[in-house]
């Protein structure tokens, strides 16, 4: 019997059936209702006969237009979590005064704002970007992919793997209980002795490799694969912008990776990094994590600030002005965002001047984000603007934004900081400019380069209620949290004894609400959009009368992009290409050599999670096993020399002469 | 790599508009110096830790107590000669030298597990006397940055082997050739790393 | 820094605009609270000579350069002016200077470590002042408050007279809080083995809430006290009425306070031991550990 339980414990670590919430019924229900939507998609597939196509398809697939469809698959399916989050605090924030304590148990609540937080800002908002950036800045450039295609699709399975971690602590253990950022001591072995911190780290630590390779392969595919005679000035300004997020990305996810790496120590080995105790400081913990985290939520707007850029331009009919000025500017942030990060904890003590130079260096900052601003008015100035859903979104986010980012630069002065710092009217901050900023981003950049991935516009009607909904419910949502913010409410509380406050979380929740109905109106977006793509559907490739190279392919492109690669006289490329009215090339095509699909990525991925999973529950046998497995597995994969093949001539002639035809009977 | 099928079409003329042939020029090198940089960082994340945790001794030992520094300066000295042995592997391969490239990554990747197996001494001793990772802020911070400098140059080891193995078995290619350079920038940063080490940690540690 | 009565004006405004909740951020009974209050108007009013022109512009070219309006003129290739371009970076620099400048000098003015220079607009205070010293140390999840001066401690229930200076030493048993009193003064992070200080005074008496604004764990929500800022005569009778009814706050019985429990009604001791602020601090309250302040110069040959 002894042996037996030894037995156990060696291979299921601290996992026990006690470690399955069904005594909580709100889990049960959502894992049930999870399960069944799983076991009805996997059913739908067998039905079609898919599962070969998906996995030959995509996932395996190493073409930068598919894996950036999935990160943004990824994306919208953590919305729905993330989002469901956010709607179950805004409930109990709702009700919960007076003595009630609202439907939500306190370590259920403490779990929800910590894995809301950090599902949005890895899981949906940086899958979105990293998605879109995937499938547009190569056609952009001119070219067939990226630098290192292999890398790209283990790069997308190391972020979707540290997503599936992030759900299995839903139904198996908890999560953390400390905040997005996880701050020791809480986060610390004795603060948080369960597995909720450690799922936190590894799911973290796993997206964070694919993050870090993502940033190398974009920074060397811009740099180096860009189409004859584009010079760096004469790139697309969203591929600027995609350049710099990626060195930032570069810069900055090494060191989530060692303060993270740091605290999982403390928690496994008994270190003395962030202890109160012994010699550790648990302030350099704040400091390295917002040294990361500051450059991350630059990381997260700048690729809007790019599509931004596109879409003004595109739709008010005109040159996009001061492109010099705002590559300038894009840099000038760039390289700010690294003076900034004390901002986040002024309260932290460190004295008066230290707080002046990085509330001043914060200011700074919001002068060249201002001349963005100010040249996305001077497009529209004296353009034609037509207000498709892409330019509806980037007018409400010129707008929103600017609020956001006065809310902020009022944040930067440390007095004021003092009485608003982890108030409402901070949480109201970040979400004014997360939300204004990189999401609304992201749904112009859905709604505009949609018809090239998929061959059809969105459909407009149900694009508009989303609009709206989102509009509307945003302002609804989070301006009573201004108002709260100044009243001293404080962030992170489940339950209140101030019944004035009631009114305002009763409003915000109403805003939560009307969000909801906007994200519905999207799936309904996507479902009629489907269902009507024959009357929805873009023959030219070329739907907005675009202005950059990835206007010149069909839509969808081919597999290979472009069948001969464009030479580039001026910036927007394409509208340079249709003044000088260039003729498409109809014969003379070459085999095209193409990197072949790889089970690699997707297998290496998910032996990481298995590691993390094993590391999370102490399973060591299943922590050695999967680690060398990986070892291996990595290894294995580099004896693979064969890693390439070639389309033929005549499959490509056969494409490009389709593509002619369709040219010819519609243009 | 080009089939017959298109002698014929390079008679064509490449328009204006287009180039037939574009092969943007291979990222490899400019890619892993990226990654080497982030790395760097991941270094520097270290040395700040370091810094800044590096005088919290909680009654416990300090660098001057534990640090043996003639061991430290065989260490070095281990790490440093196995740069220029690979200095020398990489101009045999320049040279398309298999078996001068091979004898030469042997010798370099001996003298990495020696590098490896004295910190490991060092380290055993230094816990078996009670100054381990968990005794103070200070000898924690000492032995994640020595520790991680350790395991980078162990997945160099390993990474050297397995390098070796495909260049006795598929020779000196383009792809090889990449990879031994790519290997031989990471190899000379740890060392560039370790001379930061040296001097930070234990030469500032016991003067 | 603005004449008190068109400071209060200013911030009626806003109140006028959100007819009558209790904004106490912008509306605050303690001077420090007050000139960051004012702070915040000043700056979100420099701020709007950039915002308005923006958001108005935004709304205004949209709607004047719309597809369908044929009488703007449409000019596709204009995209570049240096005089506008001066005026883009200009002007946002020049606010910022600005700003920049409130920043630093109110930063320094309001620096929580800084000893007060004035009880109000009107009363100005030497340098050399006395504060009332008060030791607040955070424990999960309430607060202790120690009184060094008057040998008293209380738990969940703060109390100063009105007009004094306080002088705030801020410490936490474990996890990171943040000690705030928004009708006082702004907030300031309470760590353990480390110490803050926050000088602040209140002008009105009056009941005021207090809390952490950083979340700790599982009782946070409950971490709330009254804050009482009372006459001198009212504070002596507080101070006397903990003396009776207090218990003895010793190292044994800190050890059991400091177990996890939230909620915590209010408690007085009438007896604090000496030195029990500094063990706290210094993270020695159990007999056997070293104090870390005996801790940072060892005693080594070599």
């Amino acid at each position: 019997m002894q042996d037996k339980t030894d037995l156990t414990s060696l291979i299921f670590g601290r996992l026990s059936l006690e470690s399955i919430p069904y005594h909580e019924p709100i889990l049960v229900v959502t894992f049930i209702v999870a399960a069944l939507a799983g076991l009805a998609v996997a059913g739908f597939i067998t039905y079609k006969k898919f599962w070969g196509t998906l996995w030959r398809d995509w996932i395996t697939s190493i073409d930068h237009k598919k894996i950036g469809i999935m990160y943004i698959i990824l994306a919208f399916i953590m919305l729905l979590r993330g989002f469901s989050d956010a709607m179950m605090m805004r409930l109990q924030q709702a009700i919960a005064f007076g003595g009630s304590e609202g439907y939500l148990p306190p370590e259920h609540y403490d779990q929800l704002f910590t894995v809301h937080g950090v599902i949005m800002i890895f899981f949906v908002a940086m899958p979105l970007i990293v998605g879109i950036m995937n499938y547009v800045v190569p056609l952009q450039l001119g070219t067939r992919d990226v630098a290192f295609p292999f890398l790209n699709n283990f790069s997308f399975w190391m972020t979707a793997a540290g997503a599936g971690l992030t759900m299995v602590s839903l139904f198996i253990g908890e999560y953390g209980k400390t905040g997005w950022l996880a701050f020791p001591p809480l986060s610390g072995i004795e603060g948080s002795p369960g597995v909720g911190v450690d799922y936190y780290i590894w799911s973290l630590q796993i997206a964070g490799v694919g993050t870090l390779l993502s940033g190398v392969n974009f920074t060397v595919t811009i740099i180096k694969n860009r189409a004859p005679g584009m010079t760096l000035m004469k790139m697309p300004i969203f591929t600027w912008t995609a350049l710099c997020t990626n060195i930032l990305i570069v810069a900055a996810f090494p060191i989530l990776t060692v303060v993270l790496a740091m605290l999982s120590m403390d928690r496994m080995l008994g270190t003395h990094f962030f202890t109160n105790d012994m010699g550790g400081n648990m302030m350099m913990y704040v400091n390295l994590i917002w040294i990361w985290g500051h450059p991350e939520v630059y990381i997260l707007i700048l690729p809007a600030f790019g599509v931004f850029s596109e879409v003004v331009a595109t739709f008010s009919g005109k040159r996009l002005f001061g492109y010099t000025s705002m590559v300038y500017a894009t840099i000038v942030i760039t390289l700010l965002s690294y003076l900034v990060w004390l901002h986040h904890f002024f309260t932290m003590g460190a004295g008066a001047s230290v707080n002046s130079f990085f509330g001043i260096t914060t200011m700074i900052i919001s002068i060249p984000t201002g001349a963005k601003l100010f040249n996305w008015l001077f497009t529209m100035y004296r353009g034609r603007i037509r207000f498709e859903l892409p330019m509806m979104w980037t007018v409400s986010f010129m707008v929103t934004f600017t609020i956001g980012g006065m809310t902020g630069v009022l944040l930067a002065v440390p007095p004021a900081d003092f009485v608003l710092h982890n108030s409402l009217f901070l949480v109201a901050h970040f979400h004014n400019v997360i939300i204004g900023g990189v999401l609304f981003g992201m749904f112009a950049a859905i709604n505009y380069w949609y018809p090239k991935a998929f061959g059809y516009k969105l459909d407009e009607y149900w694009g508009k209620w989303s609009f709206w909904l989102w509009n509307v419910g945003f302002y609804a949502a989070f301006m009573p949290l201004y108002v709260l913010g100044l009243m001293g409410v404080t962030r992170r509380m489940n339950h209140f004894d101030d019944a004035s406050l009631q009114i305002w979380f009763v409003i915000a929740a109403v805003g939560a609400l009307l969000i909801f109905g906007g994200i519905i109106a999207s799936i309904i977006q996507f479902v009629v959009s489907y269902r009507r793509r024959d009357q929805l559907r873009d023959l030219s490739g070329d739907i907005w009368n675009g202005r950059t190279l990835e206007w010149s392919t069909s839509s969808p492109p081919p597999q290979y992009n472009f069948a001969f690669t464009p030479v580039v006289y001026d910036n927007d490329a394409w509208t340079d290409m249709k003044k000088q009215q260039f003729e498409r090339q109809r014969d003379g095509f070459l085999p095209i050599h193409m990197p072949k699909n790889t089970a690699s990525g997707f297998v290496l991925a998910m032996l990481s999670a298995v590691c993390g999973f094993g590391l999370i529950w102490h399973m060591w046998p299943l922590v050695g096993l999967s680690f060398v497995a990986l070892i291996a597995g990595v290894i294995i994969h580099t004896f693979n020399y064969n890693r390439d093949y070639h389309i033929p001539a005549e499959d490509v002639t056969r494409i490009e002469d389709e593509r002619s035809q369709l040219l010819d009977r519609y243009a | 790599m080009t089939t017959n099928a298109t002698d014929a079409n390079s008679m064509l003329p490449s328009s204006h508009f287009y180039v037939r042939e574009h092969h943007p020029e291979s990222g490899t090198l400019l890619g892993f110096w990226l990654y080497l940089m982030s790395d760097c960082l991941l270094f520097a994340g270290l040395f700040a830790t370091y810094a800044v945790l590096g005088n919290s001794y909680a009654g416990g030992p300090t660098g001057a107590d534990i640090f043996e520094l003639p061991l430290v300066a065989v260490n070095t000295g281990f790490l440093l000669i196995s740069s220029i042995t690979y200095g020398f592997a990489m101009l045999q391969m320049q040279l398309k030298q298999v078996n001068g490239t091979l004898f030469w990554l042997a010798i370099t990747g001996l003298l990495g597990a020696a590098f490896i197996g004295l910190e490991l001494y060092e380290f055993a001793h230094l816990i078996h006397e009670g100054y381990g990772p968990q005794r103070s802020g200070f000898l924690t911070a000492f032995f994640s940055l020595v520790g991680t400098h350790g395991l980078h140059v162990s997945v160099g080891i390993i990474w050297l082997a397995v390098l070796m193995v495909q260049v006795k078995r598929y020779g000196l290619t383009t792809e090889n050739g990449r990879r031994l350079m790519c290997l031989s920038m990471f190899w000379h940063f740890l060392d560039v790393v370790w001379i930061g080490v040296f001097t930070f940690v234990y030469l500032m540690g016991v003067l | 820094m603005l004449f008190p009565r068109f400071r209060h004006g200013l911030t009626l405004l806003p109140l006028a605009l959100l007819g009558g909740c209790d904004m106490v951020v912008m509306d605050p009974s303690g001077d420090i609270a007050a000139q960051q209050a004012d702070l915040i108007i000043v700056s979100t009013l420099l701020m709007l000579i950039v915002i308005v022109p923006v958001i108005f512009l935004t709304f205004f070219f949209a709607w004047r350069y719309r597809k369908n309006n044929k009488t703007a003129t449409y000019d596709p290739e204009w995209d570049h002016s240096t005089k506008l371009e001066l005026v883009i970076w200009g002007v946002p620099l020049l606010i910022i200077i600005a700003l920049g400048l409130v920043t630093w000098i109110s930063t320094h003015k309001l620096d929580p470590y800084r000893p007060l220079d004035r009880i109000d607009a009107d009363q100005p205070l030497a340098m050399d002042h006395e504060p009332l010293t008060v030791e607040v140390v955070s424990l999960d999840w309430k607060w202790l408050f120690i009184y060094p001066e008057q040998g008293v401690a209380s738990v969940n229930e703060l109390v100063t007279p009105v007009d004094v200076p306080i002088r705030f030493h801020i410490t936490s048993s474990f996890t990171m809080n943040s000690f705030y009193i928004p009708a006082l003064a702004g907030q300031i992070y309470a760590m353990g083995g480390m110490q803050t200080t926050l000088n602040a005074v209140i002008n009105e008496p009056g009941v005021y809430d207090g809390f952490s604004a950083n979340y700790s764990g599982a009782g946070f929500s409950d971490m709330r006290f009254k804050y009482h800022g009372v006459s001198d005569d009212k504070f002596q009778a507080w101070v006397d009425e903990v003396k009776q009814q207090g218990s003895t706050l010793d190292r044994s019985e800190y050890l059991e306070l400091a177990k996890p429990s939230s909620a915590e009604p209010v408690s007085y001791y009438s007896t604090v031991a000496p030195d029990l602020y500094h063990a706290i601090l210094n993270r020695c309250v159990v007999e056997e550990k070293m104090c870390m302040d005996q801790m940072i110069t060892p005693d080594h040959p070599n």
